[in-house]
C-alpha cells in the first residue's frame, strides 16, 4: 500500500463565490475521508481566497490549502500545472478529486499524467472498495447507455466529479479547521500559452444550471424563428431555456444553452423536452431532472423512456395550445 | 505546415440505447449486430479543423490510428475527406489499451513521423468518453496544449485556439507545436467528394508496429495500462410515461397543462 494520505479535492472560486461543485466535491471527499478515517483537505487557487476558504472548511474540509498570486487568477494550465504538481508532491494525498467542469477536465489528465498516475474523468459514484482500500470509480460509458467501474493502483488516485451527482453536506458554521497559505512560485517562463481575451455569451435571466424549470427544444424544432416561442413559455414558466446539440450547432440558439455530455449537467424540478429525441448522450445531461416532460411526434422517441409524461404529436400543435392553457391556469391565481 | 490527427473508430454513438449490452461476465460491451462502426464523431471534427487550417495555409495532414482490425472502409474515410496520409498503430499488442497507453503510444508514433507544427485530437470518444488522450499525447512530448476548440488560427509560428467555456469561450495563443482537442462547434465535419473517395480507394496506409515506434508490446495496449477495469453493468431506466391524449393535438397540449398544474409542476 502506498505511503499515501487523505483526500484532496481542487476548489474552484469564481469571483470570490466558492462554486456548487466544490461544495459538491466536498460532500464526496468527506463521504470518502470518512470511510478511509483520514483528513479531507481542499485546494484554492486564484485571488481574494480568504473568505472561500473558510466556507470550505462550513462544507467539510479540515484543512484548506490557498495559493493566492495574481498570475492564478484566471485558469491557465501552464500556470496552475506546477502549483498543483508541487502541491500533490508535498501533501503526497491518496486520493484526488476535481470537477467535471472547463477546468478540471483541462487540469486533470494533464496532472495524472505528469504525476505518473492516471485520471478518470466523469465519475457518478466513487467509494472505497473495503478488500483492497481502492477507490472505485463508477463512470458512464458509451454515452451513458453503459456504466463502467475502474480502479487504478498508481497514487493519488485521480477522479473528476460530475456536476450534480453528490450533494453538498448542510453549512456546519462551527466546524474547525486550519487554512495554510501556500507561494506560487510560478515563474512566467513557464507560461507557454496566453489568454488573450474571455468572452461571456450566457443568456440574460434565470442561469440554466440553477433554474427549477427548465425548457428545451431539439433538431425538430426546426428554426430560429420557432424557437422564439419555446423562449415565451419558459419565461412564462419563470424557467430557463436549454437545447440539445443541434440546436446549438444550427445557431437557433446560443451553444452555452446545450444540455447534455458535453454541455450542461441540469437537476430542475421540471424539464420540458419538445422536439428532441433524448439521445443517451443528451439524457446524460438531465439524470437528476425530477420531472421529465416530453413532446415528440413519434413514439418510440427514447426521450418517452425517461418521461413522467408525455403527447404524442406535432409540437407547432400541440404547443402553443399548451402555452395559451398554461397562461390561463396562472391568470386563474 | 504539418498536422497530426488523431482518429478513432467506433460503434456509432447514435445507435439506439437498446443496442449497447453487456456480456454476462461484466466484461465488455456487446453490440447489436446491426450497429455500424463509424469514425468517432469528435476524430471528424478535429480532421475537419486540420482540413480547413490546410484549405487556409496548405500542407500536409496525417491521420494516425490505433487500434487492431481497424476496418479499412471505416478509416479510410480520413482520407477520402482529405487526408494525405493515413498511419495504422495496428497490431494485437495496442488492442485494449487505457487512456495511458493510447496516449503514449499515439506520441511515440507522432515523435517517429519528424517535425510537425500541430497535433490535433478529438475533445472526448464517444466510447469511454474520456477526454485524455490528447493531453496526454502534449504530456509525453512535453508539448502546450489547448482543449476544446472552437476556432483554430495559425500564423507566425503560433496559434489562436478559441476555447469554448461554461459561459462562452476563451481565446488561448499557444506557441507551436502544440497539441488541440476539438469540440464539435469548429462546424459539421465535410462529406468526401467521389474524387477523395477515388484517391482513398487506391492509397494504401502506412502500419506501424510496437518495434517501428521503439516502444516494447509491455509498454502500451492492455499490458501498459494502469488502470484496471473491475465491471461493466447497465443502467436501469424505469420506463412509465404516463401519455396525455386529446380527441386533436390542441387538446393533448391543453390537457398536459391541466394535468401539469394538478401535479404541481406549473
Ligand atoms: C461524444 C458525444 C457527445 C455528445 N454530447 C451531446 C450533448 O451534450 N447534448 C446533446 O444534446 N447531444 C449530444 N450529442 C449528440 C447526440 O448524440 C444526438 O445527436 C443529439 O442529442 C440529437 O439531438 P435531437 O434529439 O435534438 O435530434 P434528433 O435525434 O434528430 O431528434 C429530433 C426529434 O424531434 C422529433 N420531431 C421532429 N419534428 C417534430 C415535430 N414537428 N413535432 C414533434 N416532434 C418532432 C423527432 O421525432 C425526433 O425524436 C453528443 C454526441 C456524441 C457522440
Ligand atoms: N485508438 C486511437 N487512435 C487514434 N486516436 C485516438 C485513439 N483513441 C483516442 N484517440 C484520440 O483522442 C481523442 C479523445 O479520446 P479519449 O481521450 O479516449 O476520449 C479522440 O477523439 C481521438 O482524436
Amino acid at each position: 500500500m502506498s505511503q499515501n494520505q487523505g483526500v484532496m479535492i481542487f476548489g474552484e472560486v469564481v469571483n470570490g463565490q466558492l462554486q456548487a461543485i466544490t461544495k459538491e466535491l466536498l460532500g464526496c471527499g468527506r463521504k470518502l475521508a470518512s470511510e478511509l478515517q483520514e483528513e479531507l483537505s481542499a485546494v484554492l487557487l486564484g485571488s481574494n481566497l480568504a473568505g472561500s476558504a473558510r466556507e470550505a472548511i462550513t462544507f467539510g474540509a479540515d484543512r484548506v490549502y490557498i495559493v493566492d498570486a495574481p498570475l492564478l487568477k484566471d485558469y491557465q494550465a501552464d500556470a496552475y500545472m506546477p502549483v498543483m504538481e508541487r502541491l500533490v508532491k508535498q501533501t503526497a494525498p491518496r486520493i484526488l478529486l476535481l470537477g467535471q467542469t472547463s477546468i478540471g477536465q483541462d487540469l486533470a489528465p494533464r496532472l495524472a499524467f505528469r504525476l505518473g498516475t492516471e485520471a478518470t474523468t466523469d465519475c457518478i459514484e466513487l467509494s472505497i472498495d473495503p478488500e483492497s482500500g481502492l477507490l472505485e470509480r463508477t463512470k458512464p460509458v458509451y454515452g451513458g447507455n453503459v456504466m463502467a467501474v475502474i480502479t487504478g493502483e498508481h497514487f493519488p488516485e485521480v477522479a473528476t466529479v460530475r456536476s450534480k451527482a453528490y450533494s453538498p453536506l448542510e453549512a456546519d458554521v462551527s466546524k474547525r479547521g486550519e487554512v495554510i497559505n501556500i507561494e506560487a512560485e510560478v515563474e512566467p517562463p513557464a507560461m507557454r500559452t496566453r489568454i488573450i481575451e474571455k468572452v461571456s455569451q450566457v443568456a440574460e435571466g434565470i442561469r440554466l444550471e440553477e433554474a427549477a424549470t427548465v425548457v428545451a427544444g431539439g433538431r425538430g424544432i426546426g428554426s430560429n424563428q420557432d424557437f422564439k416561442q419555446l423562449e415565451e413559455l419558459a419565461r412564462l414558466l419563470k424557467g430557463a431555456i436549454g437545447a440539445s446539440r443541434p440546436p446549438c450547432d444550427n445557431g437557433w440558439i446560443g451553444d452555452t444553452a446545450q444540455i447534455g455530455l458535453t454541455g450542461k449537467i441540469i437537476a430542475p424540478d421540471f424539464y420540458l423536452a419538445v422536439a428532441l429525441s433524448g439521445s443517451s448522450q443528451h439524457i446524460s445531461g438531465v439524470s437528476g431532472a425530477k420531472n421529465i416532460v416530453a413532446i415528440n411526434k413519434d413514439p418510440e422517441a427514447n426521450i418517452f423512456r425517461v418521461a413522467r409524461f408525455g403527447v404524442v404529436g406535432d409540437w407547432k400543435k400541440v404547443l402553443p395550445a399548451f402555452t395559451a392553457r398554461v397562461r390561463e391556469l396562472a391568470g386563474e391565481n | 505546415m504539418k498536422i497530426i490527427v488523431c482518429v478513432e473508430r467506433g460503434a456509432d454513438p447514435e445507435a439506439p440505447p437498446a443496442s449497447f449490452k453487456v456480456d454476462a461476465g461484466g466484461n465488455r460491451v456487446v453490440l447489436a449486430a446491426d450497429v455500424p462502426v463509424v469514425l468517432d464523431p469528435y476524430s471528424e471534427y478535429a480532421l475537419e479543423a486540420a482540413l480547413k487550417l490546410k484549405d487556409a495555409h496548405g500542407g500536409q495532414v496525417i491521420a494516425l490510428s490505433l487500434g487492431t482490425d481497424l476496418p479499412r472502409e471505416v478509416i479510410k474515410k480520413a482520407l477520402a475527406m482529405g487526408a494525405d496520409e493515413l498511419v495504422l498503430l495496428e497490431d494485437e499488442a495496442f488492442a485494449d489499451g487505457d487512456s495511458w497507453s493510447t496516449a503514449y503510444a499515439l506520441a511515440m508514433a507522432i515523435k517517429k513521423t519528424g517535425d510537425y507544427d500541430l497535433i490535433l485530437c478529438g475533445r472526448q470518444a464517444a466510447d469511454w468518453g474520456e477526454g485524455q488522450v490528447g493531453l496526454g499525447i502534449a504530456e509525453v512530448l512535453s508539448l502546450p496544449g489547448v482543449t476544446v476548440a472552437r476556432k483554430i488560427d495559425v500564423a507566425d509560428g503560433k496559434a489562436q485556439v478559441e476555447r469554448v467555456t461554461g459561459d462562452g469561450y476563451e481565446v488561448i495563443e499557444t506557441p507551436l507545436p502544440a497539441v488541440v482537442t476539438v469540440s464539435n462547434e469548429i462546424g459539421e465535419p465535410r462529406y468526401p467528394t467521389i474524387r477523395g473517395i477515388m484517391a482513398a480507394k487506391r492509397k494504401e496506409p502506412v502500419i506501424w508496429k510496437p518495434a517501428d515506434i521503439g516502444v516494447q508490446p509491455s509498454e502500451v495496449g492492455a499490458a501498459g495500462r494502469r488502470s484496471r477495469l473491475v465491471k461493466l453493468f447497465q443502467p436501469v431506466h424505469k420506463a412509465n410515461c404516463q401519455i396525455i391524449h386529446g380527441e386533436t393535438p390542441e387538446e393533448a397540449g391543453a390537457n398536459l397543462a391541466e394535468r401539469l398544474r394538478l401535479e404541481k409542476l406549473i
